[in-house]
């Protein structure tokens, strides 16, 4: 009997001896075995860091320390996102571009349950729970009936579901006081007595903001930062680095798990995933629920810092700012999409206003007088080309470093070892 | 795989009198007007090497694809260690009154307390609010199936086919035709996510890092390099996409291995191979079934390892069982030879 002729699949050239070694070295080691603490002491390192900026030479300050603080504060409400969405796009390979919906039913959750609007009040560290339960459920909801996409088909499906859900808010006046919004919802309160903040002040408890001493430049450190408000972003500033420590923590526990490799596997290969045993539906939808939690934290800690919530806020520009994050921070690694938050959130808030007091207006920005226009380069103002500086950045971007800025080892890898090794097996096998 | 099955009694040498671990039968699977398969019975004996060969098209992937879980047979059914596991669904429309009914019974709750005592707005929108988290709830779970679910459909008489995941579930490990390797994750956690059924850990347990999960992760990596010294591959932490075509091969049957099979399903696991690294799988097969008594099914074009280790051959043409038996039986069989090589070569 002939055997019918199978092409016998070109062999790969002697084998480099390199893998994926991962805490190999004394550090990694120490790192990998205390994960959380080095992330605790990593954010505890950069919370305190961070507001020195105004002492550092050449930035010219438009505003005080608080300023800064505050535009910190608000960066961490996309280190959330990025986080979250890390976890849909980066580790199960969910493409998802309906992000915001979660985002604003966080948000929404938060004032629906501390406005004067809603006559309700609950406090706000109990509401980041239940936003974050609410945005879980919004996301077993959308990803019940995606299960079977993937791809375009779920991009597209996810994106649907992130422009009806800003629009349901802005129609059902009743409940959400429709293009309006809901103002002045209420700030989170910390009562300065005991550590058990959360709970009614007990009375014997003794007083430890007393016992903070006030250092130079940072006033009042430490968890009892004065109380929430407008003109003291310090609270709010310390407790996202709170919850972005936590949510960091959370996620890599996830990453490293059982959970997390059925991800992995499932971004690699459904089918074969499926073959192995993974309930891929229950996976997948553990990744939408906790990807949206992570977006309903933020949401809820959003609309608490700038105590308004309006349907414009949610729109298709905050998934795919948050997505343009995601890719430039480098896909899959969860410091990497913090950093590339924040660094993004950090050049277009404060990079561009920079730029601006650098140039707007000095007599030495060079001008260009042609015949039918005249460029001034004194009077761009740069804030108007955010959008145009995405565009470049994605586009070098996958040209000159597609695996991100902060790529984690496995996708460098995955991106770098296809053009050393001409094709990969995996090519040649199924060609 | 425990240490003890490992270095298990040897095989008898006989297997005529075994049970069947898995049977086929008249199964049939149509796309559209194809039948691909038609009307096949065949089965599996404990602790045997069943091959399933035939010319291009024979349909035997597409057997092994319903087998596996991939997808629903037209008619007929298979039966894996005695349950029926794979066949058309029946009565299929009685599960959406199921998920109403959690639902339907908080509405009618609230009907009647608003009917009969002083309506207290409250009460009745808890109640609403209650039957409406119910349905989401309902409907969530009949997405997932989780094992306590089918068990709830089959005793009301509905019967739903397994999904891979369930067939992994009940102890079918596989490979594939066209090696389907993670190809982006390393030999190490291949092989660990091919243990994810047998972890127990639940994504709370990983997050609060309890002593459950971490000696989990510890005895599963352990038994992940054992496995993977066991197909003879050494490279533990190199992405599965750089080992050489040979070692893929193995590490899609370590992988396989690590669900705990009662049964291993290899499509064409010699293809592309020289006659070298072929003995060598054949001697792998061999281990396997002698060391862990487990019965393998075989695709395969490569006769000469057909002929070297089968039990049991089944021959497959145009979707349709031609002939069935030994080795020897099979070679000798008038319509396998006139399948393979045309009616002139009788």
């Amino acid at each position: 009997m002939s055997t019918p002729a199978t092409p016998t699949p070109k062999r790969p050239a002697a084998k480099r001896p390199q893998g994926l070694r991962l805490g190999q070295t004394a550090t990694g080691r120490f790192f990998g075995r205390h994960q959380s603490f080095s992330i605790i002491v990593a954010m505890s390192i950069v919370t305190a860091v961070l507001p020195l900026i105004v002492l550092a030479p050449g930035i010219k300050s438009f505003g005080t320390q608080n300023d800064f603080v505050d535009g910190f504060a608000q960066a961490g409400v996309w280190v959330l996102l990025a986080i979250g969405l890390n976890i849909v796009v980066g580790l199960a390979g969910l493409l998802d571009l309906g992000y915001a919906a979660f985002f604003a039913i966080g948000a929404y959750t938060y004032a629906y349950g501390a406005s004067p609007f809603s006559h309700n009040h609950v406090a706000f560290w109990l509401m980041l729970l239940v936003g974050a339960a609410v945005a879980a459920t919004a996301g077993l909801l959308l990803g019940a009936p995606t299960l079977r996409l993937r791809g375009d088909y779920l991009a597209i499906v996810t994106l649907g579901f992130g422009e009806i859900v800003p629009v349901v808010f802005r129609n059902s006046d009743t409940y959400t006081n429709g293009t309006n919004g809901i103002t002045a919802l209420y700030q989170p309160s910390l009562p300065q007595q005991g550590p058990l903040f959360f709970l009614p002040s007990l009375s014997f408890m003794p007083n430890f903001a007393s016992w903070v001493p006030n250092l130079p430049g940072m006033p009042k450190f430490g968890l009892f930062a004065g109380s929430f408000g407008f003109g003291n972003p310090w609270p709010y500033y310390l407790t996202v680095a709170a919850i972005i420590a936590l949510t960091m923590i959370l996620a890599y526990r996830l990453q490293d798990s059982r959970l997390g490799r059925a991800w992995m596997a499932i971004r690699e290969d459904e089918l074969a995933a499926a073959s192995m045993g993974i309930n891929t539906v229950t996976t997948k939808l553990l990744a939408f629920a906790l990807g949206a939690s992570t977006s309903g934290l933020a949401g809820v800690y959003l609309s608490s810092k700038l105590s308004i919530v309006s349907p414009t806020q949610f729109g298709f520009t905050v998934s795919f700012t948050v997505l343009a994050m995601v890719v430039l921070g480098g896909m899959g690694n969860i410091w990497g999409v913090a950093a590339g938050a924040f660094v993004i959130y950090e050049i277009q808030s404060q990079g561009l206003k920079q730029l601006n007091l650098l140039w707007y207006h000095q007599a030495n920005a060079p001008s260009f007088h042609l015949p039918i226009v005249n460029i001034d380069l004194s009077t761009v103002n740069f804030l108007d080309y955010q959008y145009l500086l995405y565009g470049l950045a994605l586009v070098s971007m996958m040209l000159l470093r597609p695996e991100g800025l902060f790529p984690s080892r496995r996708r460098r890898a995955e991106l770098h070892d296809i053009e050393d090794a001409g094709a990969s097996n995996q090519e040649l096998v199924e060609a | 795989m425990s240490e003890q099955a490992m270095t298990g009694s040897s095989m008898p040498a006989t297997n005529a009198g075994l049970p069947a671990v898995l049977r086929a039968v008249r199964l049939t699977k149509a796309f559209g007007g194809l039948v691909a398969v038609k009307e096949v019975d065949f089965e599996v004996k404990q602790g045997s090497i069943t091959s399933l060969i035939g010319p291009n098209g024979a349909g035997k992937t597409t057997l092994f694809n319903v087998i596996a879980g991939l997808s629903e047979p037209t008619s007929g059914y298979i039966e894996f260690l005695g349950q029926r596991v794979v066949a058309t669904p029946e009565r299929g429309w009685l599960e959406p009154i199921l998920w109403i009914l959690p639902a339907g019974l908080a509405w009618l709750l609230t009907y009647l307390v608003g009917s009969v005592a002083s309506p207290d707005v409250d009460v009745i929108q808890i109640l609403v609010l209650t039957g409406l988290a119910l349905l989401i709830a309902t409907l969530i779970t009949a997405v997932i199936r989780p094992a306590w679910y089918n068990r709830l459909l089959g005793a009301l008489g509905i019967f739903k086919s397994a999904r891979p995941n369930d067939m992994v579930q009940a102890g079918i490990g596989r490979t594939f035709q066209n090696i389907r390797l993670f190809a982006n994750m390393t030999a190490l956690e291949n092989v660990l996510v091919g243990m994810h059924v047998q972890l127990k850990a639940s994504p709370l347990d990983a997050v609060l890092r309890t002593p459950k999960q971490r000696r989990e992760e510890a005895s599963s990596t352990d038994e992940a390099r054992r496995l993977l010294r066991y197909v003879g591959l050494r490279r533990d932490d190199e992405l599965a996409r750089n080992l050489p075509y040979g070692d893929q091969r193995r590490l899609e049957i370590a992988r396989a291995l690590a669900t705990k099979p009662k049964l291993l399903l290899l499509d064409e696991p010699t293809a592309g191979m020289n006659p070298s690294e072929t003995d060598l799988m054949m001697a792998l097969f061999g281990r396997i079934r002698k060391e862990m008594n487990l019965p393998i099914l075989l695709i395969e074009h490569d006769m000469r390892v057909v002929m070297g280790i089968s039990d049991s051959v089944t021959v497959l043409d145009h979707g349709e069982k031609i002939s069935e038996g030994t080795p020897a039986d099979v070679r000798a069989d008038a319509r396998v030879i006139e399948a393979y090589l045309g009616k002139g070569a009788i």
